[in-house]
């Protein structure tokens, strides 16, 4: 009549696809709420799952309801003091008497919140930068292992069995364990020569030396040719790819005229940059420093969220960029990378001196410089004089950016050598 | 005859240990209290398996749809915040049966489980008439086999955004697409499939016939008196749409057909909750008490049974922060066990209202209930004044022309009835769901479809959702459509129009 079936072997995630569906449709959504879950994080702070919420009205799925009003008898149970006849005001939000109905009516609910894995985050992260599928498929890969050799070990399974090895502890097990015996019986052989040589086969003592040499003898077959203590086995371990450390400079004018909106789009501008790097380097530094007339080594939350006013002098940063590398990282034992984000504005006579410092003190220890100009009403001396530096360094990348699709174009050609 | 010595001893389960409670339940079940079954398919399944049986409402089977996907998000969640337990069954009304045992629960649990799915729930879909009119045992995995293939080869064809925009559609009339009187003939997949492709030709040139139209002659009026069509008001709004709608392909017409079957697959179970959910939750107490009784299941067992049994028949009262209604399990529980007290030792009050039942064999008088009512009737049947009293219950009547909530009836001799009829009131369809039916179709004009709301107590209909409601109707119909409300004098109104462009 019954009977029972194991069913959990087999496969889970039947539901994946009705999920992914899920997500799919509320996109735009999602893209928002990840938008927010981003300016609440730190950029080192990009690569996790993060949960979501979306208004619970516009994921509903419809139906034909009762709205409120109207005359309607409802029963519930635990009655205690009314009795029939009474008359009572009408409860605020839906409680006691309208309970039901208010929920059914979806009001007064919650906002739909759900966890979104590191890859679905990532994807819709990546979603309006335009980064083409190589670089998402190398930004949001594992860090990768390999795996080595390390020695040897007594065990394993015997696909590894080290033959070489394993015979090589055989024989000295062998060689070990046999010693004495071997050594008594080539004694014991040349008695027994001796003694025929001499005496001849009546000798005294010819017998025993003949039992002795076949004991002997016998011991010493018993040696095992190999034994499970002999067995060795390849050993491999698994050690991520090597990797070496990075420091990751952010420079961001903070002058007045970089509004909210423009540094949220240096944030994410930063964060791409980060993320990048954390896909090649084990350790990295981030180190911000902000700048309006003179610069300053902050922390990230007053680097992105404290507001100052003033003029703006582009070379104090860069001079206190160059002062930090000459005397925290060494360039020899760091990978530099630094962006830069501004509206381009700077005192008129500065941007020469930017120029060289970039040149002379920056360039030849970096491995990219990016420089974003944010939504500029007209490029300054500042980007006449970049222009020149870019021509004359291929690691330097500049761009103008009006939105967060520009960003990408930024770190084209860094992608591209990490592709090819 | 049977030996007194325990199943089993400590709370972790074998495969063995399960086919011998299973047996010993059944022994119970049939020979005892003679409960007419289908056989057990009974599937042990993880945790996250059950969240995606969970979130495909039970189907074991389903096509795919973000709505699905989206349960499954919201299951996971709790469950993961550890809100909410994962229900301790799933059981489908199919022939074999089938049940889903939790890998995580403990023998106690899985004894349980069996006894409420295996052999209560089993019961009651093989014994009740709604279930018997409604649903195909014998034919529903196949057919659903059918529909999610059917689905997967229309989303290859024509796209899945067309595919889900139409399932969107369908999804949100399925309520309205339930026949709630005419017998629906019995599904199976190799007649559908056979008949599928068939009825589609048929039914394109049905459709385009019906549009013919003679060109109108200029000057001439209106037609007088056009016969008016449907003839009848239709209540099944997504059958009309699959037979009649001008523009549907074949192929979405055949989809509107697969929901509106499984929508009436459900519909039994809708109307049954309390009765079912209290029959399943009377059988394993029963039955598990039987096996305590002949001493082949310890103390600890009945202590851990005991206190998850407790736990779901547990009823709130209103003022309590986590009353969310009546629970359909405390009521159908003490709905059935006070059934049987009045057949076996009635008071001179129940003998009053209940004459046909007291000193009756309580056996033959469950058969007969199970069988013959849905919730609404059976509470209108057999809700007592005792259980009234037992629940405190009483009615309160909110109208919004009063400024308060009037109180109008309690436990009291003067409220038992009133209770009574509005308890099972509250469990009909018809009066929960808002009653629209399809009302005209100007097939010489401009193909509009017109529906009605029959308002029923003043209710309107809620004002968030109605115009997308609407939307979801012309995105299927095709032309214009608009909905009426038609109050108790008989005066009509325009509630919402989409008009064609």
């Amino acid at each position: 009549m019954s009977h029972f079936v194991d069913r959990r072997l087999n496969g889970k995630n039947r539901s994946a696809v009705n999920r992914q569906r899920f997500l799919h449709r509320f996109k735009d959504q999602l893209k928002r709420a990840v938008a927010d879950a981003m300016t609440g994080r730190s950029i080192t702070d990009v690569d996790s799952g993060e949960k979501v919420s979306i208004p619970t009205k516009d994921i509903s799925e419809p139906t034909f309801a009762h709205g409120p009003g109207g005359r309607r008898e409802a029963i519930h149970p635990g009655n205690k003091e009314f009795a029939a006849g009474d008359r009572i005001a009408r409860p605020k939000g839906g409680g006691g008497g309208g309970g039901k109905q208010a929920s059914q009516d979806g009001e007064g609910q919650d906002d739909f919140v759900f966890e979104l894995s590191r890859d679905e985050f990532l994807d819709l992260f990546f979603e309006d930068l335009a980064l083409p599928d190589l670089v998402k498929t190398q930004l949001a890969r594992i860090p990768e292992w390999k795996t080595v050799r390390a020695g040897f070990t007594q065990t394993g399974v015997p696909a590894n069995i080290n033959i070489v090895r394993s015979l090589k502890g055989a024989l000295a097990r062998r060689t070990a364990l046999g010693a004495t015996y071997r050594r008594r019986l080539h004694e014991a052989e040349r008695e027994l020569e001796e003694l025929l040589a001499r005496d001849g086969e009546q000798a005294p003592g010819v017998v025993e030396l003949k039992e002795e040499i076949r004991r002997l003898r016998f011991k010493l077959d018993a040696i095992p040719f190999i034994d499970t203590f002999d067995l060795r086995y390849n050993n491999r371990i698994r050690q991520p790819k090597p990797s070496t450390q990075a420091v990751m400079f952010c420079i961001m004018d903070v002058s007045g005229s970089m509004d909210q909106e423009r540094k949220d789009l240096a944030k994410r501008f930063f964060t791409l940059l980060y993320l990048f790097l954390t896909r090649n380097y084990e350790r990295i530094e981030v180190v911000f420093i902000r700048h309006h007339t003179v610069a300053k080594e902050v922390d990230e939350h007053e680097f992105f969220y404290s507001r100052e006013t003033g003029g703006t002098v582009v070379s104090s940063a860069l001079t206190l960029m160059a002062d930090i590398v000459r005397s925290r990282y060494p360039s020899g034992a760091w990978n530099i990378y630094a962006a830069q984000a501004s509206d381009g504005d700077n005192w008129q006579d500065d941007s020469p001196g930017c120029r060289e410092i970039l040149l002379e003190r920056i360039m030849p220890f970096v491995q990219y410089f990016a420089y974003v100009e944010i939504t500029p009403d007209r490029h300054q001396s500042l980007w006449e004089e970049y222009l020149a530096v870019q021509t004359q360094c291929k690691h330097f990348a500049m761009q103008e950016i009006g939105g967060a699709e520009d960003i990408y174009p930024v770190f084209r050609e860094l992608f591209k050598r990490r592709v090819t | 005859m049977t030996e007194r010595a325990l199943i089993s001893e400590g709370s972790e389960w074998t495969f063995p240990l399960l086919e011998t409670y299973e047996r010993e339940i059944a022994r119970i079940a049939h020979e005892v209290f003679g409960l007419d079954t289908y056989p057990n398919q009974i599937e042990v399944i993880t945790a996250e398996q059950m969240m995606d049986a969970y979130s495909s409402v039970g189907m074991p089977i389903g096509y795919q749809h973000w709505s699905f996907g989206k349960q499954f998000v919201a299951t996971e969640k709790n469950y993961r915040r550890g809100q909410m337990g994962l229900a301790y069954e799933i059981v489908i009304n199919s022939n074999p049966c089938i049940a889903y045992l939790m890998e995580e629960n403990t023998v106690t649990m899985q004894a349980l489980v069996i006894a409420h799915a295996c052999y209560g729930h089993n019961s009651f879909f093989k014994g009740n008439y709604l279930f018997r009119t409604w649903t195909a045992a014998d034919s529903i995995i196949d057919y659903l086999v059918f529909a999610r293939r059917y689905v997967a080869q229309c989303e290859e064809r024509y796209g899945v955004e067309a595919v889900e925009e139409l399932l969107d559609s369908c999804h949100a009339l399925m309520n309205q697409g339930v026949d709630r009187y005419k017998r629906p003939a019995p599904l199976s997949m190799a007649k559908e499939q056979a008949r599928q492709r068939e009825r589609a030709d048929y039914l394109q040139s049905q459709v385009n016939d019906l549009w013919r139209t003679l060109p109108a002659r200029p000057g001439a009026p209106e037609a007088a008196h056009e016969e008016r069509f449907p003839p009848e008001p239709q209540e099944n709004l997504l059958y009309f749409i699959e037979k009649h709608a001008p523009l549907l392909e074949p192929w979405q017409r055949e989809i509107v057909r697969i929901v509106r079957k499984i929508a009436q697959y459900f519909y039994p179970q809708r109307q049954t909750q309390v009765m079912n959910e209290g029959w399943a939750t009377f059988w394993h107490y029963t039955i598990l008490n039987r096996l305590y009784d002949e001493g082949k299941v310890s103390d600890g067992f009945m202590m851990e049974f005991l206190q998850s049994h407790t736990n779901v028949v547990f009823q709130p009262d209103f003022d309590t922060p986590w009353y969310n209604g009546i629970n359909p399990y405390a009521l159908g529980f003490a709905m059935w066990t006070d059934l049987k007290r009045i057949c076996e030792s009635p008071t001179e009050e129940d003998r009053r209202w209940f004459p046909e039942l007291a000193d009756s064999d309580w056996r033959k008088t469950f058969d007969f209930a199970m069988r013959n009512f849905k919730d609404e009737s059976f509470i209108a049947q057999y809700l007592s004044p005792k259980l009234i009293r037992d629940f405190k219950l009483f009615a309160v009547l909110d109208d919004d022309r009063e400024d308060t909530l009037e109180i109008t009836a309690i436990h009291d001799d003067a409220g038992y009835r009133r209770i009574r009829q509005a308890l099972a009131d509250q469990y009909n369809l018809g009066s929960r769901e808002p009653n629209i039916q399809v009302w005209n179709v100007d097939r010489r004009g401009d193909r509009s479809l017109t529906l009605r709301h029959s308002v029923y107590n003043r209710r309107p209909l809620a004002s968030g959702t109605t115009f997308e409601m609407m939307k979801h109707l012309y995105r299927l119909w095709g032309f214009t459509v608009r909905l009426e409300a038609v109050d108790e004098n008989g005066k009509t109104s325009l509630v919402s129009e989409v008009r064609r462009h």
